[in-house]
């Protein structure tokens, strides 16, 4: 399992409600349906994926999260998931808006623009990043939000959303010591758990 | 007509006809006390009676889904493209059950069966029924087969909506309930269109108020006319433009009212075929079962109360350019569905074939449709 993945599970209580924006193939579903016993759905639009999910068992909706989530109701989900998609979404304040709306927590990983590399990727060459992880050219990413720890924390403090917790990894999800003497510039990768 | 079989038929099949003389109390309060069922089956039922699907038709549907009843059909059934060995309901695994429901025309009691009290056909006298009526009538079918509880019920489009109602009326017979284009109610449009084919049946003059029977007429235009609305409502714009176009017959514009463009002789040659084959009070009590069917109703109109009676998992399917019953109806099933915590997989297949998709085998559609089936034979899904 991807290693973000296996940070985010550690966070859902077991026999909670489940909603996971992006599930991809159903992974995280999959292993916390069976291990956790939640009742989990996923929300997908690639039909490849969604093929997967239905392979695995696991609930998947095709929907485009863009078009809006107004069908579920407030606060029916205890936990709302969205992993490493926050950057593809056209709006992605109003997203994290409607994941709060609609579950009583939140989680939310998504790639730091700010990490040292990226920086000295830009600043260096003068063109925009290209990594294995951020793997796109600018004219074909599906990343259209670039933005940073720093960034969503100001958005978290402008729309009164609280931090629970927040955890901050190198590109393979590892946690190291050194993350955290100055995240910004050596995290990678955020994962956030919010609430109203 | 097929000169060999196909490897991927059912093959030569036969219907046979149940006989059924425990009285069914029927929803407008009036009682069957005898009824016939045609049905057919493929596959073969396993020892504890657990690989069983239903298929439940839609209006014009019949008991004939797949295979051949003779070499010199031109045609294999209606759904022969998703059932057989190796389709997506895989007849190598499943025990598939299809019948002719109640009010039918293609063997079924009908309006076109002799009443046992008068001597002569039921005509406008057959009593409305309605898809809850269909569901405990194939409720009996199911208990006469020696199945307590079906792997899956399976329906498109009013087919669905009696998956779907037996989900509710039978929570504890059903595993799965596969739903595709169909909808949680008629919408006012919907009732419109069927309000329009029922006034060109009944206004055409052989329809003697529904006893053209024995007249020896049929009421020909209007059935006719009936049809080629409600095929249009089957159809995509796109669909039709792409098929059709402008295109002329004689490829020039001829000042008179003789069908000159290609949609016109197509919608009358649709009409023309359904209007020999098809009985006029039959499509009428059709019509009405769509009509009436709103599970909600009964709940203060709250699809996810409805729906929090099922324990089976869910399998609904849309197409992008259904405008009969259209994606976002089939959301409103699964919004519900997600409300009420039910296990439930979405999915809206893009094709230009508006609501006559369901009945094409659109490779994306086959491929999700044959993974959930899968599911279903495995037992795979998470049940809490």
């Amino acid at each position: 399992m991807r290693a973000d993945l296996e940070i985010i599970r550690e966070w859902i209580q077991p026999n909670s409600r489940l909603l996971d924006l992006g599930c991809g193939e159903g992974e995280l579903l999959e292993y916390l349906i069976k291990e956790k016993q939640v009742k989990g759905y996923g929300i997908e639009i690639n039909p490849d994926n969604i093929t997967s999910c239905i392979e695995k068992g696991v609930n998947v909706i095709e929907k485009d999260i863009d078009k809006g989530l107004v069908s579920i109701r407030n606060g029916s989900f205890d936990t709302v998931v969205m992993s490493h998609a926050l950057q593809t979404m056209h709006r992605p304040d109003l997203i994290v808006e409607e994941m709060l709306r609609i579950g009583k927590e939140c989680i939310v990983t998504f790639p730091n623009f700010a990490h040292w590399r990226v920086r000295s990727y830009l600043s260096v060459r003068g063109k925009m990043p290209v990594s294995k992880f951020l793997s796109y050219t600018w004219y074909n990413t599906p990343n259209i939000h670039f933005f940073t720890f720093k960034d969503f924390e100001e958005l978290c403090v402008e729309r009164n959303i609280h931090i629970l917790d927040r955890t901050v990894v190198d590109h393979e999800h590892r946690h190291r010591w050194w993350i955290h003497l100055w995240p910004n510039m050596l995290g990678e990768i955020a994962i956030y758990r919010i609430t109203r | 007509m097929p000169t060999e079989i196909p490897h991927d038929s059912v093959g030569l099949v036969s219907p046979q006809t149940l006989r059924f003389d425990t009285p069914l109390t029927l929803a407008c309060g009036r009682t069957l006390d005898h009824y016939e069922l045609v049905i057919e089956t493929y596959g073969t039922l396993n020892a504890d009676a657990s690989n069983a699907v239903l298929i439940c038709h839609a209006l014009s549907g019949h008991h004939h889904v797949a295979g051949y009843h003779s070499m010199d059909d031109r045609k294999p059934g209606w759904w022969d493209s998703a059932v057989g060995p190796g389709k997506a309901i895989d007849t190598n695994h499943f025990f598939v059950v299809a019948l002719n429901n109640l009010g039918g025309c293609h063997g079924s009691t009908g309006p076109n069966s002799q009443n046992p009290a008068t001597g002569k056909p039921y005509g406008p006298d057959f009593p409305i029924v309605t898809v809850i009526d269909w569901v405990h009538s194939q409720a009996r079918l199911a208990d006469k087969l020696g199945i307590y509880q079906w792997a899956a019920v399976v329906g498109g489009s009013l087919g669905g909506m009696q998956a779907l109602q037996w989900s509710m009326t039978y929570p504890d017979r059903i595993r799965h309930c596969i739903v595709i284009a169909a909808a949680p109610k008629l919408s006012t449009q919907n009732i419109a269109f069927n309000e329009v084919a029922r006034q060109a049946i009944s206004k055409d003059p052989q329809f003697h108020n529904g006893h053209y029977y024995e007249h020896n007429q049929v009421p020909k235009t209007g059935l006719m006319l009936a049809r080629m609305v409600g095929h249009i409502t089957y159809l995509s714009e796109d669909g039709m433009r792409e098929k059709f176009g402008r295109e002329l017959r004689s490829g020039k514009i001829n000042f008179d009212f003789h069908p000159q463009f290609q949609i016109e002789s197509y919608l009358q040659y649709q009409g023309e075929q359904f209007s020999t084959a098809f009985d006029a009070n039959t499509y009428l009590l059709m019509t009405k079962a769509l009509d009436y069917f709103d599970p909600a109703a009964d709940f203060d109109n709250n699809l996810t109360l409805a729906l929090s009676q099922a324990q089976c998992q869910f399998f609904i399917a849309s197409f992008t350019t259904d405008w009969r019953f259209s994606p976002e109806r089939s959301r409103e099933i699964v919004d519900a569905l997600i409300d009420a915590g039910k296990d439930v997989c979405y999915t809206e297949i893009e094709a230009a074939h508006g609501h006559d998709a369901f009945l094409i085998p659109i490779p994306r559609y086959m491929e999700v449709f044959s993974a959930y089936m899968k599911r279903v034979r495995t037992g795979g899904g998470h049940t809490s």
